[in-house]
């Protein structure tokens, strides 16, 4: 068995950045799931980034745990984004029947965060 | 020469992202277009998972189909798991018998163009899908 492959994610202000580079295992999904939540209560932060550009295929498993990852983040009162999705996984998802339940996404990063400051600003704390 | 073909035990979670790997250098020298490309390797993904998750493990044969002008891809997934008892049920979308999202069989049967699905009940399960270029 491979090591399981831990994300790094970076923090910029109070949004959290995951961005994923290699083609992911089940267990590697699970593992980011659960890292998120913990750097989520560890930090405050009030929005999650994944960016999935270099990511060539979200299947039914990989697409549920953006969704999972966004209703935990929900829960720390986090917003969640993804940002890169390529043309192609766009298409494939659609025809999958594939829908992303409470994950927003964006077309690249800067979209992504503008997205995040908005909806910061529309429920102030 | 023997048409190129690849024969993947599945019987771990690395095994199903190696099925990807594969089945993505098949495609590429099938010259399926991007798109293509990801759809069927979505479609095997959720296949492989299936054979792992369902089947207990299994294998996967992959191989280059040459006819006339056009080239594909296929991919059959063999298990000796329990078998599906409703076939029509199991192509529902939406209906699952464990912890997906019921969108494996029935979403990777729309991203293919031909898609066969053989089982028995105590013998084990068989899906086949083929892509073709265009």
């Amino acid at each position: 068995m491979s090591a399981v492959e831990r994300i790094p994610i970076l923090k910029i202000g109070d949004v959290l950045l995951a961005s994923i580079q290699v083609d992911l295992q089940d267990r590697d999904v699970l593992a980011l799931q659960e890292d998120l939540a913990e750097k989520i209560t560890a930090t405050g932060a009030h929005g999650v980034v994944l960016d999935i550009s270099a990511v060539d295929i979200v299947d039914s498993f990989i697409g549920r745990m953006f969704a999972t990852i966004a209703s935990t983040s929900r829960l720390f009162d986090a917003h969640t984004v993804v940002v890169g999705m390529r043309p192609a996984v766009a298409i494939t998802l659609v025809e999958l029947g594939l829908t992303l339940g409470e994950v927003r996404t964006a077309l690249d990063l800067e979209k992504g965060l503008a997205i995040l400051a908005e909806l910061g600003e529309r429920a102030p704390r | 020469m023997s048409a190129p073909r690849e024969d993947i035990p599945i019987g771990a979670d690395e095994d199903v992202v190696r099925v990807r790997q594969i089945v993505r250098s098949f495609a590429q020298r099938a010259k399926l277009s991007l798109v293509d490309q990801t759809k069927l390797v979505t479609a095997t993904s959720e296949l492989a998972r299936n054979t792992l998750t369902y089947g207990g493990g299994g294998t996967a044969v992959v191989e280059l189909l040459g006819e006339g002008r056009r080239q594909g891809v296929r991919a059959s997934f063999q298990d000796e798991g329990p078998g599906i008892p409703d076939l029509t049920l199991a192509l529902t979308d939406g209906w699952t018998s464990g912890r997906g999202m019921g969108l494996g069989l029935s979403g990777a049967r729309r991203l293919v163009d031909e898609f066969d699905l053989d089982s028995e009940v105590g013998r084990g399960t068989t899906v086949t899908v083929v892509k073709w270029s265009r």
